[in-house]
């Protein structure tokens, strides 16, 4: 028979955690499923496991290492009774009033694994790709979406970074400290990124940009050699010669599994009432950047994790649970 | 750490490699790795789970970066499965345990 929860979360970054926190204190018992290892953050911990040093997550003078505030988060779930479970849903059905069944594991299971009453939904989101034939063969052979997990393996090298954004130039300027040269590309003229962000860039000498310029294709055997791009106002296409590739093109939510079952928005974020963390479905919450197109920070995540927890606790005593 | 898990260095790797009676699966990993520290536990439980058919051995990127160049590591985690020396089984990410097993399968 299905297991029984008060509260469960899916997910296990700030935002999950921190709605582990509030409703382990709150006696709900909750459950969190934390995801399953993975390299391109749709796991447990979330995308701060991709990260080496934060130095915005107010508490830590010094900073923190991504991994090790959110091995803090977790213990700190633990210490009032959260169950982590280190899986992945795979299917969720929200066509039905409370309780929701969720399945672990084998989809097309006639029985599901838990039937939860209030579900808070923190996913979160996960590096865009560029879409390119030979990308994905790349990944891990050149190919990268993580500057702090690769960086170091591309001393004295020249490599490219896609993208035009904050995470752009954060990975590019990080990379200067490994790379001899560091080519951002980017499809505009102009970059989105912060102020601040940019005037670094451009004073960093190791830094040059590639403007109007759009990666069509990764080159390479067994590793990176290179990224043939078309420059768009020009429509002519070359080669540049690079042996890494960082794509820091964007995110997406993790919102599959949810589609169909409560609203999204265009672009694939869940849709929350208000001020609230409260979604199209009774019952239902989402929390952290699966909801968040906009601030998409730890600490954003963390508290409206936090709002969740609360909104999901008010939502079982109306009922009278 | 599983007293079945061997640290290797670029001084040991070769002949420890070589040597050994059992396939080796090495783990390029280091200290500021996330996806290393997920995927640690899991090949914890595969070492103590296969032990006497694949040894797990830990290599450090930091320490021994003539190892990892050699073998043109890139990104980290990558496991890679030596037999007799010779590298046949190259898996790149941090993955569940279910998939590393089942990616490991013929060696078990």
């Amino acid at each position: 028979m299905a297991e029984r929860r008060k509260v469960v979360i899916i997910g296990s970054g700030p935002a999950g955690l921190t709605a582990a926190i509030y409703a382990a204190r709150a006696q709900l018992e909750p459950l969190v499923i934390e995801g399953e290892p993975s390299s391109n953050s749709d796991q447990p911990g979330g995308q701060l496991m991709l990260t080496t040093d934060v130095e915005n997550y107010p508490g830590f003078v010094d900073g923190v290492m991504g991994p090790e505030l959110m091995a803090i988060m977790r213990a700190q779930a633990m210490r009032f009774g959260a169950e982590l479970r280190t899986a992945k849903v795979s299917r969720l059905d929200l066509s039905s009033p409370s309780p929701f069944p969720l399945w672990v594991g084998d989809p097309d299971a006639d029985e599901p694994t838990v039937l939860t009453d209030a579900l808070i939904v923190a996913t979160g989101a996960r590096s865009l790709m560029l879409g390119c034939p030979n990308e994905e063969r790349l990944l891990g052979y050149g190919v990268s979406t993580c500057a702090t997990c690769d960086g170091f393996f591309f001393r004295e090298q020249h490599i490219a970074v896609a993208g035009g954004g904050d995470s752009a130039l954060e990975e590019a300027l990080f990379l200067t400290r490994f790379a001899t040269k560091v080519t951002v590309v980017h499809r505009r003229d102009e970059l989105r990124a912060s102020k601040i962000m940019q005037e670094r860039a451009f004073k960093n000498p190791k830094i040059e940009f590639l403007w109007d310029s759009v990666i069509v294709d990764v080159l390479g055997d067994t590793k990176v050699s290179g990224i043939r791009i078309r420059h768009t106002t020009s429509e002519e296409t070359f080669e540049l010669p690079v042996s890494g590739l960082f794509v820091a093109i964007g995110h997406e939510p993790n919102s599959a599994l949810l589609k169909g079952q409560l609203e999204l928005q265009g672009n694939g974020y869940v849709r929350t009432i208000g001020r609230t963390t409260k979604t199209s479905v009774d019952g239902v919450f989402a929390c952290g950047d699966v909801q968040d197109d906009y601030y998409r920070q730890a600490v954003t995540s963390a508290g409206s994790g936090c709002m969740a927890a609360i909104d999901a606790e008010r939502w079982l005593e109306e009922r009278g649970e | 750490m599983s007293d079945k898990i061997v640290t290797l260095s670029d001084a040991t790797f070769d002949e420890h490699v070589k040597s050994s009676d059992v396939p080796v699966l090495v783990d390029f990993w280091a200290e500021w790795c996330g996806p290393c520290k997920m995927i640690a536990p899991i090949l914890e439980e595969i070492a103590d789970e296969q032990a006497g058919k694949i040894q797990i051995a830990k290599l450090n990127v930091d320490d021994s970066s003539e190892v990892a160049s050699r073998f043109e590591v890139r990104s980290i985690p990558t496991l890679i499965l030596f037999k007799d020396g010779e590298p046949e089984v190259r898996l790149v990410g941090a993955k569940p345990k279910g998939q590393l097993v089942q990616e490991l399968s013929a060696y078990l």
